[in-house]
């Protein structure tokens, strides 16, 4: 053995050289230039001029707006918990047969894979404007989230207490609350809260395809071209955003749970 | 807990009430927005029908306008998630850096660090997006940088808590060598944090590879202008096509995920 303290790794030296031509090659491709960066780098200043000082124009929009992403939030995270609360044992392979735990699983994939804005889109189409559209949207993204994640939380069970509790001639549905429950509510409140946390930031969001909420109110403020406006929206979107993850973690801790890091 | 009482009970009273007032206070919230919230019953009641209308206009999907219209689109979808995460962990690192409290021993420096990661997170990459759409223009530049910004918050998050995470001894080791500060982040904490580091990239690609094919409904390039404007058109049959096309999309960036995280992990 050669005595050195830190060996030249070739393969990972290439691999970064071909990382670096791909950035080349890709943003050649999306005709990103350095002339257009600079523009625009001229246009931001204007821009950041024109948001500064921020200003409340309308009052009442703004206030109304941010109540109903509220609500939104608070609706959608409560039909999307209770509904997938359900839906994660069906889908979970260890207590349920193939029948049941199948169409359950697809259904959850297919609530995961489209982003939220055009899941807004197609609800807008089929129930019409408003924060109707987004308590549909957001609950399939709890739905999605929280159903895939407890549904693998459950799979990860200890079968013993299940086969106890069974033994004893108990029902399924006392089998689920005494045997399963316990060992996987304390996870399931994790994924909860943190859903909440999601559908709080998300609810700002989808009023800009016309799913109720502050993003209509910061979409039309944009198009108007309200800079200041905008900017005082923005604040205080990212100051209720804040004060709802200071919440959520608060609950976590009075609740005595905490969503890992590989979970989220 | 109570001597007299016989019945064991899981939690203590204090804990019950805990439990009992946040009970209440959820019913409460969700009441009063149930009431609050404005719902045309007549709306509620059509959706079904609506939902069956819209998926027989939606039907055939028209595939054959997949190479004329869509791939280019999709593809650009795909580069946008990838400069734009690569480029928010170029960003992201440094905060990260600075936010890890046995790295920086400043507490000002670090709460600083932590707000910026909070910002950029909670402005959702929509709204990033719409902001960069009036810096740069409309096209694929403003997307990649919405995409960035959006990304720094949770990159830097997680990079940050790795690094506070790490083994001391083996920094320590390299100290007392008299290494320099560069080569003490470079030996001594990027080894331990490398396993996180490609992870949370991977990760992150992942969830903007979904987050990069809506960004085009405002004008910052990729599959979701062509979805715009199908959707303007009332193209409902290219609706589908694009839909699924992203169905694919995403599903085939989530297999190529999990396995190189199998294969490097």
């Amino acid at each position: 053995m050669d005595a050195v303290a830190f060996r030249p790794r070739p393969w990972i030296r290439l691999a970064w050289g071909l990382l670096v031509l791909y950035v080349v090659w890709a943003a050649a491709r999306l005709d990103f230039t350095w002339s257009r960066f600079v523009v625009g780098l001229d246009n931001a200043e204007k821009f950041i001029g024109r948001m500064f000082p921020p200003e409340i124009l309308q009052p009442d929009s703004m206030l109304n707006g941010l109540v109903e992403s509220l609500e939104i939030a608070i609706l959608a995270s409560f039909l999307g918990i209770l509904l997938s609360l359900p839906l994660g044992v069906f889908a979970a392979r260890n207590l349920m047969p193939a029948w049941v735990s199948w169409p359950a699983r697809s259904l959850i994939a297919l609530c995961r894979s489209f982003h939220p804005v055009i899941v807004a889109i197609l609800f807008v189409k089929a129930v019409g404007f408003g924060a109707l559209a987004g308590i549909l949207t957001l609950t399939v993204a709890s739905l999605g989230f929280i159903g895939k994640l407890f549904a693998e939380a459950i799979e990860e069970i200890s079968l013993k207490q299940v086969e106890a509790v069974r033994a004893t001639g108990s029902p399924f549905i006392s089998v689920l609350t005494y045997g399963v429950f316990p060992q996987v509510f304390s996870r399931f409140i994790g994924f909860s809260t943190y859903q909440i946390d999601s559908n709080l930031r998300n609810s700002t969001m989808v009023g800009i395809v016309g799913a109720g909420g502050i993003g209509s109110t910061l979409f039309a403020a944009f198009q108007r071209f309200d800079y200041n406006f905008v900017c005082a929206i923005l604040i205080a979107i990212i100051c209720m955003i804040m004060m709802g993850e200071t919440l959520a973690r608060a609950v976590r801790r009075l609740l005595g749970v905490d969503v890992q890091k590989s979970d989220v | 807990m109570h001597p007299d009482e016989s019945i064991w009970q899981r939690h203590s009273r204090s804990e019950r009430l805990t439990r009992l007032f946040l009970m209440i206070l959820v019913l409460a919230a969700v009441g009063y927005s149930a009431q609050n919230i404005e719902i045309i019953p007549e709306f509620l009641l059509d959706a079904p029908a609506q939902v069956k209308d819209l998926f027989v206009r939606m039907w055939p999907i028209q595939f054959g306008f997949y190479q004329k219209g869509v791939h280019e689109a999709l593809m650009d979808t795909v580069h946008i998630a990838s400069l734009g995460t690569i480029l928010a962990v170029l960003l992201a690192v440094p905060i990260g850096v600075l936010s890890a409290k046995n790295l920086i021993r400043n507490i000002f420096v670090n709460n600083f660090a932590r707000f910026i990661l909070v910002a950029t997170r909670s402005v959702n990459s929509l709204i990033w997006a719409l902001l960069f759409v009036a810096i740069f223009g409309p096209g694929a530049l403003a997307g990649t940088l919405a995409i960035a910004f959006r990304s720094i918050g949770f990159v830097g998050k997680l990079v940050g808590e790795a690094l506070e995470e790490v083994d001391p001894r083996s920094i320590e080791a390299l100290h007392a060598t008299g290494a320099s500060w560069m080569s003490v982040l470079l030996k001594g904490y990027w080894p331990q944090c490398e396993p996180t580091f490609w992870s949370v990239a991977l990760f992150r690609w992942d969830i903007n590879i979904r987050e990069s094919s809506v960004l085009g409904l405002v004008g910052a390039g990729g599959i979701g202008m062509a979805l715009d404007s199908a959707l303007n058109l009332f193209q409902w049959t290219r609706v589908s096509l694009i839909l699924l096309s992203i169905f694919v999309l995403v599903i085939i960036a989530e297999i190529v995920v999990t396995q190189i995280r199998k294969r490097i992990l």
